[in-house]
């Protein structure tokens, strides 16, 4: 017989969400509005369009099947081909012009370390005539960097590899908290730490990591998850567990004790260790899903300091921008949020990868940290299963009974609900120079989301597969 | 001193109906001479424009307008605070969820959480689709009831859910019956032998009504919108619903009921129809085609029942100088079936959803002549609830009709059923008392109605109006009625 439905799923009049009710079948009411101003025409053409549920299916389970292996550590100019005058950064493409006091201070550190100028002062006119300068955003060249995400020939990189299809990202090492080459910060203190870093650090864990073997970066974020990491925010158990990995082959590296401990000190003093390995984690997950026709889901959000973007699967390399919002949060010592330079660097890929906020009810520690409440953190966590398209298996929050990460933005469902992804970020100084100023929660501007709507819409209509050519 | 206050809240949302309580709450509140909270869609600025209002040219449809007319300034904080209290009130129960989690924002979140049953989907029109391609996205089956679905967004839902396998109820399907569950406007049946396929709303209700008062159940009646069969739709979702019906062992009779559809789609359906090992009646609606209360009949004789006599109630009061019928419907199906029954006998008859496009009427629904008005047609509808729930409009035209000397006859339909007004005659019968022609109407609903079929059959009689069960003959006795005088 037909049966009678167990179920009822009401979006729009209560009236009739009631009427069921009084029949005694269970109804789940929609909590409807309307959506963003503007994309109601391209909603309906995306959402129409035959190749969107599969495509979206297969960027998701494409992101979901990678796991990420960090196989070496070398220098970005081995890795990445850099040469002198190249610099990566963080978030869309951005001119010196543009730039904000961070970036323009990270670069300034940048020049001064690769030689191109002695004091970092004097690179300001380099960069201004731009002559032998080439900027360029990490996410061409298979790279994340957090905060200003500075990348420069001379600097040594995490070496992130999907031993499936032999896919590769890369990312620097961290420097730690406080006045730091990606805050902005381009003292001597700076430099020393940075030239220690190449000299040092990437040599002795570029041994550990050939004699240890392979590391499972996508494992250790699974057990940090339950460990009250977010993997933006707070990298603490990550870094333990990566330390408890690499220590022997550290240890048996053959380098100078001295060092050894040099290195041991400064991983296990240095809580955020862990993030520049969650961060290409996160990029290899998502670089999987790319440039899949129709799909609607977001594969990067990053920001320059000056503007915020994302690039969507379906969209090839097109970059929808809108200026970066500045941070709600904690600020550290004297500073407030006059101090604060709008949103920065590339480690929101966490969040694009259903990490960092997505996560933040698996992470109670830090919530006061970025100025929220643990019920705020469960709530987010479970607000943004509304803008995803599935949940991550192999990443599971205790707390709500072990339910996946929310995974995969979709700009369909962010254009539907208004509600924008929510971003742990740390705050850099608006100043060059000057460096963390504090921390706490950011989102998107909103209008990046419509653009994106609107040009998965144009290329829905493009292929012919649209009904709304008069409409 | 009267004065006006109108406010334009961004960003704030509450769908039709909820506002039209709202804006009923606060009318009730003292010194509110009038009071209306209502989405800034084109229709609603009208509306508000014609009480008087001034809206501010910045309001978009996502806007919510609150437009107040008080006897004096005083009154506007309790106004407002009614205002407040009526939308908290409103929004407590949508909130109000048994796991005290925040409620899922989109039909596709909603299946997540629990992957069950089949999806409801009455948002704006322009939006529908976006809902209900989430519910075929989790391979679950959906009913529009919007109305304002554009005819290719139709089709791209029914394309994919023929590709899986599901079935696309609507968009503009007032009513459906899935396995005794009554969805939209639906009336309370009981199980039995007919399966409907219906491509109409108001007609299925008819026919329903009918068989119950025949002793005869309903099990299933799958809406399938009034545009599926014809020649763009191609009938994609009666297919699947025949397709379903035949396979469930409880329904020995298939009903399809329509209006007429293309002819090559019709052939098409027929010939699928004749694969199926249960057999099919088709009650189509048109010109030289029997009327659904035939139709009901024809059902009877082919299930072996005794045919009942229809329902007849009150007597009509005696016809004055008039000369024209005035029809005023909420179902437009009923108003289809009594423009084609009268305009056999009358000649043309004017209307907003007319038989053939010369007939058509302006936006102030009036002409000199026999007219027939649907209530529930897409234009009058956009951004306000459904006639059958908001009986304001047809109410105000009722007041012009019987104050115009031309009327004879009025002929009115009330469709009672979930969903529907709680009490349409309390609103209607007071209406109908001022009234000098005489009132048939048509009263579809059955006997387990939560508005009491008898009871409103009642309250119609005792305010002067004859009334009847089945819409053709309504119609009949109404062209009875205007006949010594033509």
């Amino acid at each position: 017989m037909t049966h009678t439905p167990t179920q009822v799923v009401s979006a729009g009049v209560d009236l009739f969400a009631d009427a069921v009710a009084a029949q005694a079948v269970p109804v789940s009411r929609v909590a409807w509005q309307p959506p963003m101003t503007g994309t109601e025409q391209d909603l309906a053409t995306v959402a129409a369009d035959p190749l969107r549920h599969e495509a979206n299916e297969r960027a998701l389970a494409a992101m979901l099947g990678v796991q990420a292996v960090l196989v070496d550590v070398a220098p970005a100019s081995e890795v990445l081909g850099l040469e002198r005058g190249e610099f990566l950064h963080a978030g869309p493409p951005i001119a010196w012009e543009q730039a904000s006091g961070p970036l323009r201070g990270a670069l300034m550190g940048a020049a001064a370390l690769e030689g191109l100028v002695e004091d970092p002062e004097d690179a300001v006119a380099l960069f201004a005539s731009g002559e032998g300068i080439r900027l360029e955003p990490c996410h061409h060249r298979g790279t994340v960097g957090p905060m200003a995400g500075l990348v420069t020939p001379s600097m040594w990189m995490f070496v992130l590899e999907d031993p499936t299809t032999g896919r590769r990202t890369h990312c620097s090492l961290n420097e730690g908290l406080g006045k730091v080459l990606r805050y902005g910060a381009y003292g001597p203190e700076v430099l020393e730490r940075l030239r220690w870093m190449s000299a040092v650090l990437g040599p002795v864990l570029a041994a550990a990591v050939r004699g240890h073997g392979p590391v499972d970066v996508t494992g250790i974020l699974t057990q940090m998850l339950q460990m009250g990491d977010e993997a933006h925010n707070r990298n603490r158990a990550g870094t333990l567990m990566l330390m408890r990995d690499l220590a022997p082959a550290i240890v048996e590296s053959g380098h100078d004790t001295g060092d050894i401990g040099d290195v041991l000190r400064f991983v296990g003093g240095n809580d955020h260790f862990f993030l520049n390995l969650a961060m290409p984690a996160c990029k290899l997950a998502l670089d999987a899903a790319r440039d899949i026709d129709g799909s609607t889901m977001v594969v990067a959000m990053a920001r320059n300091g000056t503007e915020f973007g994302i690039q969507v699967s379906g969209t090839g390399d097109t970059w929808f921008t809108g200026p970066a919002n500045l941070a709600d949060g904690l600020f550290l010592g004297d500073f407030g949020p006059e101090d604060a330079n709008p949103d920065i660097g590339d480690s929101a890929i966490t969040e694009t990868a259903g990490i960092g906020g997505f996560a933040m009810a698996t992470a109670p520690a830090i919530v006061r940290l970025v100025g929220g409440t643990v019920p705020d953190a469960l709530a987010t966590s479970r607000r943004m299963h509304e803008i995803t398209l599935g949940e991550n298996p192999r990443w599971s929050i205790p707390v709500l009974e072990f339910q996946g990460v929310p995974t995969g933005i979709d700009v369909t469902r962010v254009c539907r609900t208004g509600i924008l992804p929510q971003i742990n970020t740390g705050m850099a100084g608006r100043e060059a120079g000057v460096g963390q100023v504090g921390a706490g929660l950011v989102t998107p501007p909103a209008e990046i989301f419509p653009k994106a709507l609107a040009a998965l819409a144009e290329r829905t209509r493009e292929r012919g597969q649209s009904f709304s050519t008069g409409a | 001193m009267s004065h006006t206050h109108v406010e334009v809240r961004g960003g704030a949302y509450a769908d039709s109906v909820t506002l039209l309580q709202v804006s009923r709450t606060v009318q009730a509140t003292e010194g509110v001479e009038a009071a209306q909270v209502a989405m800034a869609t084109a229709l609603n600025i009208e509306v508000l424009e014609q009480m008087g209002f001034t809206v501010p040219s910045e309001a978009t449809p996502n806007d919510m307008l609150v437009a107040l007319r008080l006897a004096s300034e005083e009154a506007l904080d309790p106004a407002l605070g009614a205002v407040r209290d009526a939308l908290a009130e409103a929004g407590r129960a949508r909130d109000q969820g048994e796991t005290g989690l925040e409620p899922p924002r989109t039909t596709g979140a909603a299946f997540r959480r629990t992957g069950e049953g089949l999806a409801l989907v009455s948002v704006p029109g322009g939006n529908a689709l976006v809902e209900a391609m989430d519910a075929l996205d989790a391979g679950r089956d959906v009913m529009i009831f919007s109305d304002n679905v554009p005819l290719a967004e139709e089709l791209a839902l029914k394309q994919a859910a023929t590709a899986r396998g599901l079935l696309v109820m609507g968009p503009d399907c007032g009513t459906a019956v899935v396995g005794g569950l009554g969805l939209g406007f639906a009336n309370s049946t009981s199980p039995g032998p007919v399966g409907m396929v219906a491509a109409s709303g108001t007609g299925c209700q008819q026919l329903l009504a009918l068989l119950d008062h025949a002793g005869v159940g309903v099990g299933s009646a799958l809406g399938v919108g009034g545009r599926d069969l014809s020649a763009d739709v191609g009938g994609l979702s009666t297919r699947e619903a025949l397709r379903r019906l035949d396979a469930d062992d409880e329904v020995e009779l298939i009903v399809v009921v329509s209006k007429p559809p293309d002819p090559e789609v019709a052939t098409a359906i027929r010939e699928y129809a004749g694969t199926l090992a249960t057999p099919v009646e088709f009650a189509l609606l048109g010109p030289g085609q029997p009327d659904l209360t035939a139709a009901a009949e024809a059902v009877l004789t082919r299930l072996g029942r005794e045919l009942p006599t229809w329902p007849a109630r009150g007597a009509a009061a005696a016809a004055g100088d008039g000369t024209l019928l005035r029809g005023l419907f909420v179902g437009g199906t009923l108003c289809d079936e009594a423009m084609l029954i009268a305009s056999a006998e009358l000649g043309p008859v004017r209307s907003n959803i007319p038989l053939s496009p010369e007939l058509a009427l302006g936006s102030d629904l009036d002409a000199d002549d026999h007219l027939m008005v649907d209530f529930g047609d897409d234009s009058l509808t956009a951004g306000r609830a459904h006639p059958m729930i908001d009986p304001t409009l047809r109410l105000e035209h009722l007041s012009r009709v019987a104050a115009d000397p031309r009327t004879g006859v009025l002929l009115l339909d009330v469709v009672l059923g979930h969903g529907a007004d709680p009490d349409p005659a309390a609103t209607l019968a007071p209406a109908l008392a001022d009234v000098r022609q005489p009132v048939v109407v048509a009263l579809v609903g059955t006997a387990l109605d939560p508005q009491g079929l008898d009871r409103q059959a009642r309250a119609l009689t005792e305010a002067g109006a004859e009334v009847h069960l089945s819409n053709a003959r309504a119609t009949r006795r109404a062209l009875e009625l205007l006949g010594g005088h033509r």
